[in-house]
């Protein structure tokens, strides 16, 4: 570990660890590393962020993936998922038993958990499956029922389809080419199994038009969801500014977060979806955006968070965050203390006292505002059919 | 022995010579999480606006050999959040703060510097005249001698006594000397250089910019050479100005290079991006290069090459 004393202990860390097994999944490979403290601070829905090329690289810039599981043998090991679509990751697949790995983690905040047992279903496509199994672990901990709608193009590519149908209460598979489950893609089958599964609340990961729809569904039936997103990323704690997509905020403000700290775990709802790759005219410091006094610092309820360049706002740190000796605090806690938790349990009251009254409660949990629709962005260039450029979680 | 390190800052004394580089480390405080933020010379925060600012869209990044592209548009929330949060944090974390600050006129530009002068703690100010990724490109402050002086004695009109004023140069330009020049003229304490090069790159699969705002200021490794030519050229029009180098800076070779050249103190930028601890690994590396050539003091070696040159120079006997 070349840091000097970690400011918490949930902070995230930096440390070079040994690889256990580089290992291929189908059309994926999955690469296990010894890094004990990694794995000690993990949440599921988090990532880490490695350096690849060796010394004296020339590819500077870190490669994010989601963390899939992390294991206690040789003190903890952290495993995740990646495909080669890049030099980056076509060096990481060459890594074989012993390389070392520079690698940060566990970093960004973690899916919130409900706290009471509810029906969760698990929506992942591609190897944006890859960590929900670990969230599939920590919500039976809560005596919360797992389902698992996972979907690709092709059979080889849905990861983790047989972990999906040994361990969860049921699992559907959705492939494009009908090379394995139900031909086609997961958001045809999604309002099926909601009403088969009587789903509370959904998690998924996977390509950012895979989240548009899921959120849009989800929505539809009234379904809390959390979204985990892939953005380019460069440098995976905060300080590039290079991965923000345009979120609204508690106050009803959208500005424009970090996927890597704010993110990537965010309630699929306050995401602006239409606006990603823009900024939205009426974003937080968007061109023409009017300065308005603002209450500072802002209160605890952080998802999302704070304004775009504060940080540990962001986390939904107390009021008065800024002061020595909190502000290391990482995002882990707090995330799972958040709103998107407490929304989540707000709906199991409602659940409770019947599903045909949940339907008319719907709009937004207590104190939080509606989602916004706002207009598209005009003055911006609109980026139209980016995700074959994002690099997602790793290129 | 443990070679001395202090560096002087305008009228400021610093512990070491080792900064962050504008942009590359927020306001520091994510920093906090690697690294100490008080044991680095300085933090130079992101380049600080009068008001809230979103920013460009994105993609913001591209990766290219040894470098990176970046479109980021100088998002921050304004000089009110500034004062009111990061600040104060870095303060109370024993950090000493360069704030960058940036604007659109000459007017926002002194009212930043007014702003800052009426905060307590601000070490230094390094004005942000070379950010490409603005409106108008190609047409920042710092590639025009007239407009980059005038910012300069703007701000220098606005900023306390006791705070120095750096102002930070475009290696865009035909000449830079005549930049620096000016802004000395116009009364900067010193000079920071280099910021990134314009550059673009076009993904040949989409056949588009890779960038939604098409081009971006380059960094790393790759532009190290633009830095230390851009720095030798002005130590000797003006050896007697400090000056701040940065520019691909990776390692404590790197940063000593920036520091022959003639840098008295050297920000560490993209190197951040990669790794999180690179400030401290390269201070620390930077004391082993010293302490490896029996170098007792960092002034030993600032703009020594300079010197080299002169006594190769003598000794062949060519002129």
């Amino acid at each position: 570990m070349t840091a000097a004393e970690p400011e918490s202990e949930s902070g995230p860390l930096h440390v070079r660890g040994t690889v256990l097994t580089v290992r291929r999944v189908d059309a994926y490979h999955a690469i296990t590393i010894v890094a004990p403290g990694i794995a000690a601070r993990f949440k599921p829905g988090q990532f880490v962020a490695v350096a690849v090329g060796g010394p004296d690289t020339s590819m500077l810039l870190r490669r994010a993936f989601s963390i899939h599981d992390v294991r206690p043998d040789h003190g903890g090991t952290v495993e995740f998922v990646f495909a080669v679509h890049g030099r980056g990751t076509r060096w990481l697949a060459e890594r074989r038993a012993r390389d070392v790995l520079d690698l940060t983690g566990p970093l960004g905040r973690p899916f919130p958990v409900p706290r009471d047992p509810v029906s969760c279903l698990l929506v992942g496509g591609g190897y944006g499956s890859a960590p929900l199994f670990a969230l599939a672990d920590r919500l039976r901990e809560r005596r919360c029922s797992v389902d698992f709608l996972l979907g690709a193009a092709s059979g080889d590519r849905v990861f983790g389809a047989l972990t999906a149908r040994r361990t969860g209460r049921s699992a559907t598979i959705t492939t494009v080419d009908g090379s394995l489950g139900v031909r086609g893609i997961v958001t045809d089958m999604l309002g099926q199994v909601i009403h088969e599964a009587r789903t509370d609340v959904i998690y998924a990961c996977g390509p950012m038009a895979m989240l548009r729809q899921v959120t849009a569904l989800a929505r539809r039936y009234d379904i809390p969801v959390q979204v985990a997103v892939e953005e380019s990323m460069a440098c995976g704690i905060g300080v590039c500014m290079t991965c923000v997509l345009p979120v609204v905020g508690t106050d009803g403000i959208t500005r424009m977060v970090r996927t890597c700290v704010d993110g990537p775990v965010f309630r699929g709802e306050r995401v602006r979806w239409d606006d990603v790759g823009t900024i939205p005219f009426d974003a937080f410091g968007a061109p023409g955006w009017e300065p308005r006094p603002r209450r500072l610092p802002r209160s605890a309820a952080g998802d999302p968070p704070g304004e775009p360049g504060a940080g540990q706002e962001a986390t939904g740190q107390a009021t008065n965050g800024y002061a020595a000796g909190q502000a290391g605090a990482g995002p882990a806690e707090t995330g799972l203390a958040g709103p998107g938790a407490a929304g989540m349990n707000s709906r199991k009251a409602e659940r409770q006292e019947g599903r045909q009254q949940r339907r008319q409660a719907a709009g937004p949990g207590p104190g939080q505002p509606g989602p916004r629709q706002g207009p598209k962005a005009v003055s911006q260039p609109r980026q139209q059919g980016n995700q074959g450029r994002r690099q997602g979680h790793g290129a | 022995m443990a070679p001395d390190l202090r560096t002087r800052l305008g009228n400021v004394e610093l512990p070491n010579p080792i900064l962050t580089a504008s942009g590359c480390a927020s306001s520091g405080r994510e920093l906090a999480q690697f690294i100490d933020v008080s044991k680095i010379g300085a933090i130079v925060t992101k380049s600080v606006m009068l008001a809230p600012r979103a920013g460009r869209p994105t993609p913001r990044m591209a990766e290219t050999n040894s470098g990176m592209l970046n479109s980021i548009g100088l998002q921050g929330p304004g000089i009110d959040a500034f004062l009111q949060r990061d600040l104060p944090w870095l303060l109370s974390r024993g950090a000493r703060a360069v704030v960058s600050i940036a604007g659109s006129t000459v007017d926002e530009y002194a009212e930043l510097a007014a702003r800052l002068s009426d905060a307590a703690g601000v070490t230094a100010v390094e004005v942000n005249i070379s950010c490409p990724n603005v409106e108008h490109r190609g047409q920042v402050f710092a590639c025009d001698t007239a407009d980059a002086g005038s910012v300069i004695e703007a701000v220098k009109a606005r900023t306390r006594y006791d705070i120095p004023v750096f102002a930070k140069l475009s290696p865009d330009v035909t000449d830079i000397v005549a930049i620096a020049r000016s802004c000395v003229s116009a009364g900067a304490d010193g000079l920071s250089m280099i910021n990134t090069l314009l550059g673009m790159a076009i993904d040949t699969e989409s056949m588009r910019p890779v960038l939604a705002g098409l081009t971006g200021g380059l960094s790393g490794p790759a532009i190290r050479p633009v830095a230390v030519r851009c720095i030798w050229q002005v130590r000797e029009a003006l050896p007697d100005v400090p000056i701040i180098g940065m520019g691909g800076v990776m390692t404590g070779r790197d940063a000593l290079e920036l520091i022959l050249a003639g840098a008295s103190m050297v920000s560490v930028g993209t190197a951040i991006f990669h790794d999180p601890s690179a400030c401290a690994r390269i201070l620390r590396e930077l004391d082993e290069e010293l302490a490896r050539r029996n170098i007792a003091r960092l002034s030993e070696v600032v703009g020594l090459a300079h010197e080299m040159r002169a006594t190769a120079r003598s000794r062949t006997g060519i002129p």
